[in-house]
């Protein structure tokens, strides 16, 4: 695993993706595969019986790439500001996100706390159920075999391949989100952040940190 | 089993998603995830039929994701609980401290009281 602090997501949120305007390096290659066919077939029967409209599609991929994936860190760094926020996230994460005006649509929401004594982790054993409401797209690793097969029963090795090493008195906690749920880790908010703006505390809310394979890190926010 | 480390920490409030008023097993009883070896979609994982954890939480009740995967409508719903293990229990070489936990979803036509 990389050490390098900033996620793609901590990049972007603080306008240093300097990929920005690197130019566009992957192309199509070859004839589409068979489930892009069937996909491309799927949609084009939707759009003439007037179920969906292309719009609605594009404007779907869009809310993936640009909504999607911020909400989790939102979220909780008002969880973190907000004791009777957190207190109804850990104990509704549906209901609490819908209150803050995030809807989760189907996805039902269970937020787990780390404190001094747990620290939590995600995985889906059987497929790659993931908060993608909250989260956006689930990174290529936790779609891995390797992942989800390894994290459930090494799970200390598999964190500090991410560069998280948990001392023993602390209860590693994994959770396989195997079936109706999803969930969001809401990480211990480090020393460091006292006054912090809910904007300055959500850049160090990286996804890895709300899947819970790491922690959030005061030197991860803004610098360049 | 360490004593007492699946039921460490506050138990969980009730969830509001899917009301289970039907449900067999309650927070804190311990349950063993039947050992049954079914063809077809299942939810619930190979690694841990047999083993024997302790609910903790109620989800709800939920369509049934066996009917649903081939096309019907998953009624009657199931009631769907979180059930906690000692991941000490679950995996035999298990290398970590005896209070490292795994928790999952089973559905209650899965467990068997323990």
């Amino acid at each position: 695993m990389s050490d390098h602090p900033h996620d793609h997501y901590a990049k972007k949120k603080h306008g240093h993706d300097h990929r920005d305007h690197a130019p566009v390096e992957q192309r199509d290659e070859g004839p589409p595969s068979e489930y892009e066919i069937m996909s491309r077939a799927m949609q084009e029967l939707l759009e003439e019986k007037g179920a969906v409209t292309a719009e609605q599609v594009r404007r779907r991929m869009e809310l993936f790439e640009d909504e999607l994936p911020y909400r989790g860190s939102r979220v909780v760094a008002h969880a973190w500001t907000d004791p009777q926020f957190r207190k109804r996230l850990l104990e509704d994460g549906k209901a609490a996100c819908a209150e803050f005006g995030i809807d989760l649509e189907a996805d039902r929401l269970i937020a787990v706390e780390n404190t001094p004594e747990v620290h939590n982790v995600i995985v889906c054993t059987l497929c790659s159920c993931y908060p993608r409401a909250l989260l956006g797209m689930p990174p290529t690793w936790y779609k891995s075999t390797n992942y989800r097969s390894r994290v459930v029963f090494e799970p200390r090795a598999v964190l500090k391949e991410f560069g998280t090493v948990l001392p023993d008195h602390v209860s590693v906690r994994v959770h396989d989100s195997n079936a109706d749920m999803r969930y969001v880790v809401v990480p211990m908010r480090p020393e460091g952040t006292e006054g912090w703006s809910e904007e300055r505390l959500a850049a160090i809310l990286t996804r890895d940190t709300l899947v819970g394979v790491t922690v959030p890190r005061v030197d991860a926010a803004g610098q360049t | 089993m360490t004593p007492g480390v699946l039921t460490q920490g506050a138990p969980p409030s009730p969830s509001s998603y899917a009301p289970a008023p039907g449900h067999r097993f309650e927070v804190g009883d311990r349950v063993a995830v039947k050992r049954r070896y079914p063809p077809g979609h299942r939810r619930t994982p190979y690694y841990i039929r047999g083993k024997t954890g302790v609910i903790e939480r109620i989800c709800g009740a939920f369509p049934n994701p066996e009917e649903l995967a081939y096309g019907f409508d998953g009624e009657p719903k199931k009631v769907l609980y979180r059930v906690r293990f000692a991941q000490a229990s679950v995996w035999p070489a298990y290398r970590g401290p005896a209070r490292d936990l795994i928790e999952m979803e089973i559905f209650e036509h899965w467990l068997e009281p323990a």
